[in-house]
């Protein structure tokens, strides 16, 4: 049997603008430090992306280690795949997230992180429980693993669209009786409110320049792609630098950059390079594909579409109703800011978010990137999909694919939906402007 | 066909069994056309406070999805295909007018499909006041204790506006006590089937319990009562098979000849989470003082473990199942999941490294609740019975 096989091409390097760059070194220099974390004698806290309390594990000088980004991460890099079939081999169902299993394979192959070295144990387990039940299996299950202090961090669901004084009271209850006592404890480290208020006061500084960055892409062309790019620009908000100086001075960076695009008139950057011509504004719900992430990406920027809004830059926290962290009411704002992060908003708030989004945004639609694995985000989708639809009168589109399962990304049906979709809006085009 | 003489037992079974297959709740419709201004409250698994919906004047109405009967023609467009079955037979129900009658929804808290199931039936029918029952995960009482007693109490002013009467506190307790009445039955018929499993088989149990779900609790208790006393007074024959545990369908419903299967394979089930909330709470709750407080304290302290519910202490993760095995002397495990069950499956490894570590021996399979095909499920849970029965102690 002869056996063809051909040279595999690397793809050509990825362009990215100064603030990606900027970005990528400070998530390289933060694995740095959390693999010298035992070394230098840093404790290391776990903790989940939607909700987290970086400002809070600050103050105790944890070093955050955040089990999702590593998913992302071994996505990006096409290892996850290979961690997600170790989990299954160990039995866990092939039905369940896939963040969960790359995870477990990752710990089951040596936890070696991004950055080739190994990952440490945490110190601590902060559950915090927010918009997602997977979440507390997830930490049920790294407790098995770790053994170490796990604690428990219960935000309520706003089921009637509202934040109530009892859930706030829950919230800051359960922050002074068992989080902070607990990583005191843990950390030897005795909580100083004041501490706190200083990281939150620069939590807000960061938030309003992210804030404005998003919204730019109501500028036409947006200078900004709000769910590729936007997924840079949240690293260092959802991740382990909101209330430093470091995100203070990337997202003033990130802002002075996206004014210079505006003022140039420019589209976002691609990985090839200066977007062309805007033909098609989108918003996006849902995460998107991280194995696939460039390829995926390709699709939408060689058809002339942006996505000037998505619901999953909204994934660690809201800021487009106003919220910012603030230092005058430090542990009220910290329970405010993971009641409001996307997936504990009920769905009928979740429609009304995604409707202004494309109304506000003037964009051509609303296009759904359904998760498998992610329940939280997935169920109810069609009948959102539906709902934007009726109320902008603008054409929706669905696809599905997976977090980090490359089994689950099939890319010629994708293309060919977006290509559906494209025509389905220019269609829809052509029939206003005959109408008109 | 299961042993069933044709006795006071059969026909109980029997009224149970049509109960069960009614996909148009004749009963629950009657009950409320019987008065004027009744109002019918459905809910969704596994847990809500029962007693407060009674206390109200309502009728308290488990809605589980369609089984294997409903033929969901409209649910499918709601759920992508990796979405679990319960919701969209649920939402077929709705949508085909089957719970017209019904005057409000409780979801509980207990998983993402079913969270945001309660803002869907917001915005798929209006009509029809949906709200989520937040179930706390701090068992603190003056933490999680205080934000239930909230939500309890939010609870009883919504269906206050619902039934349009306040719901008085004398009205919950004496509520309370026909609820632990009620549990105390079940329990008694748990205890008697884990003695005598050759007289209560589970499939028929399970019809008992669902009939629990659409009656009035005061008819339920008369029917537990005359059940427990025909029950007794018979002797059916005695089989040859294992005894084992059932876990993993504690939300989306197995089909019933799925039980039938696994009883028919040579398994005695003699411990189960079906319907975990007709025993919820592992004894009384307290009448006397604050029924919200005992409610609460209830939950908190009293309660069965379960997967949607955090466990605070790693050194009793999964030891309600071992247990459940050593409290009646089950041989082995069977972990019958839902697909894309999250709670069930995301706990069933930890749940199976306790298992292992105790020597019990178990097996694992999925389901739907319109699954047809049970051959493969008969021969797994056969030879699981035959492998105890071979090896088990040897």
């Amino acid at each position: 049997m002869t056996i063809i096989t051909r040279p595999r091409a690397k793809p050509a390097d990825a362009i990215k603008d100064a603030s990606m760059t900027k970005q990528k070194e400070m998530m390289s220099r933060h694995y740095e430090r959390l693999s010298d974390a035992p070394d230098r004698g840093e404790k290391v806290a776990a903790t989940f992306v939607p909700g987290n309390l970086n400002e809070l594990l600050m103050c105790f000088d944890f070093v955050n280690n955040l089990p999702e980004v590593n998913a992302i991460q071994n996505g990006l890099r096409k290892t996850s795949g290979a961690f997600v079939m170790e989990a299954e081999k160990l039995g866990h169902s092939e039905d369940v997230c896939t963040y969960v299993k790359s995870d477990i394979g990752m710990m089951a192959k040596g936890n070696i992180g991004p950055n080739g070295r190994k990952l440490p144990d945490p110190d601590v387990l902060l559950l915090s429980y927010t918009g997602c039940f997977t979440f507390m299996k997830w930490f049920e299950l790294l407790r098995q693993q770790y053994n170490c202090e796990t604690i428990m961090f219960h935000t309520p669901y706003m089921a009637d669209g509202k934040i109530t004084k009892d859930m706030i009271q829950y919230m800051v209850k359960q922050l002074k009786q068992d989080v902070i006592p607990k990583l005191e404890k843990v950390s030897g480290v005795k909580f100083d409110i004041d501490r706190l208020r200083e990281y939150l006061r620069k939590s807000a500084k960061a938030e309003d320049d992210l804030v404005w960055v998003l919204q730019s892409a109501k500028t036409k062309p947006s200078p900004i792609d709000a769910y590729f790019g936007g997924i840079y620009y949240i690293g260092p908000i959802f991740g382990a630098f909101r209330g430093t100086d470091d995100a203070i001075d990337y997202y003033r960076f990130l802002r002075e950059e996206v004014e210079e695009r505006i003022a140039q008139g420019k589209g976002p950057v691609t990985p090839d390079g200066d977007m062309g011509k805007e033909r098609y504004r989108l918003v996006v719900e849902g995460p998107p594909n991280y194995t696939h992430f460039r390829q995926f990406w390709k699709m939408f920027y060689d058809e002339g579409a942006v996505i000037v809004a998505s619901s999953y830059t909204k994934v660690g926290g809201c800021y487009d109703f106003g919220f910012r962290h603030d230092p005058d009411n430090p542990l009220e704002s910290l329970a405010e800011y993971c009641l409001n992060v996307y997936t504990n908003r009920n769905l009928p708030m979740r429609v009304d978010m995604l409707e202004n989004y494309v109304n506000e945004y003037e964009a051509d639609g609303l296009l759904i990137n359904s998760i498998k694995s992610c329940n939280s985000f997935s169920a109810g989708q069609l009948l959102i999909m539906r709902e934007v639809e009726k109320r902008t009168g603008k054409p929706a589109a669905f696809i599905e694919t997976d977090l980090v399962d490359p089994r689950y990304f099939s890319a010629a049906n994708i293309k060919n939906r977006l290509e559906s979709y494209f025509q389905m809006i220019e269609q829809k085009r052509a029939g206003m402007r005959g109408a008109a | 066909m299961l042993d069933m003489p044709k006795s006071a037992t059969s026909r109980i079974v029997q009224r149970c069994e049509d109960l069960f297959s009614d996909l148009t709740f004749e009963s629950a419709r009657a009950w409320k056309a019987a008065r004027p201004g009744r109002k019918v409250v459905g809910y969704m698994p596994y847990y809500v406070p029962r007693e407060i919906i009674h206390a109200a004047g309502a009728l308290p109405l488990g809605v589980l999805g369609g089984g294997d009967q409903l033929e969901v023609v409209h649910g499918d467009a709601y759920y992508q295909s990796y979405i679990c079955r319960i919701p969209r037979s649920t939402i077929e129900l709705g949508v085909s007018g089957r719970l017209d009658f019904v005057d409000g929804m409780l979801f509980p808290s207990i998983c993402d499909v079913i969270r945001n199931l309660s803002g869907m039936w917001k915005l798929m029918f209006p009509k029809q006041d949906a709200r989520y029952v937040d179930l706390p995960q701090n068992f603190e009482d003056d933490v999680g204790g205080e934000f239930y007693r909230s939500e309890l109490n939010d609870i009883r002013e919504w269906l206050a506006r619902i039934t349009g009467t306040p719901v008085t506190d004398e009205a919950i307790r004496a509520s309370i006590t026909l609820f632990n009445e009620n549990r105390r039955l079940v329990r008694q018929a748990y205890a008697l089937r884990a003695k005598e499993p050759w007289n209560i088989p589970s499939s028929e149990l399970y019809l008992l319990l669902r009939a629990g779900l659409v009656l009035p609790v005061e008819d339920h208790n008369q029917l537990m009562r005359e059940y427990l006393v025909s029950v007794r007074e018979q002797q059916r024959a005695i089989k040859d098979n294992c005894r084992v545990v059932l876990s993993g369908v504690f939300c989306e419903q197995p089909p019933l000849n799925l039980i039938k299967s696994i009883e028919l394979s040579g398994c005695y089930i003699v411990d189960d989470d079906f319907m975990l909330i007709t025993r919820w709470e592992k004894s009384d709750i307290a009448i006397d003082g604050d029924p919200i407080a005992n409610l609460a304290h209830s939950y908190l302290h009293d309660s069965y473990s379960t997967s949607p519910k955090y466990e605070p202490d790693q050194a009793k993760k999964g030891m309600y199942l071992v247990d459940s095995v050593r409290q009646n002397q089950a041989e082995g495990v069977i972990f019958a999941m839902p697909s894309f069950c999250d709670p069930a499956l995301l706990e069933r490894p930890m749940l199976q490294s306790v298992l292992k570590q105790h020597g019990v021996p178990q097996i694992a399979f999925k389901y739907a609740e319109n699954s047809g095909q049970m051959q493969p499920i008969r021969e797994q849970a056969g030879t699981f019975a035959d492998s105890i029965k071979l090896w088990s102690g040897a």
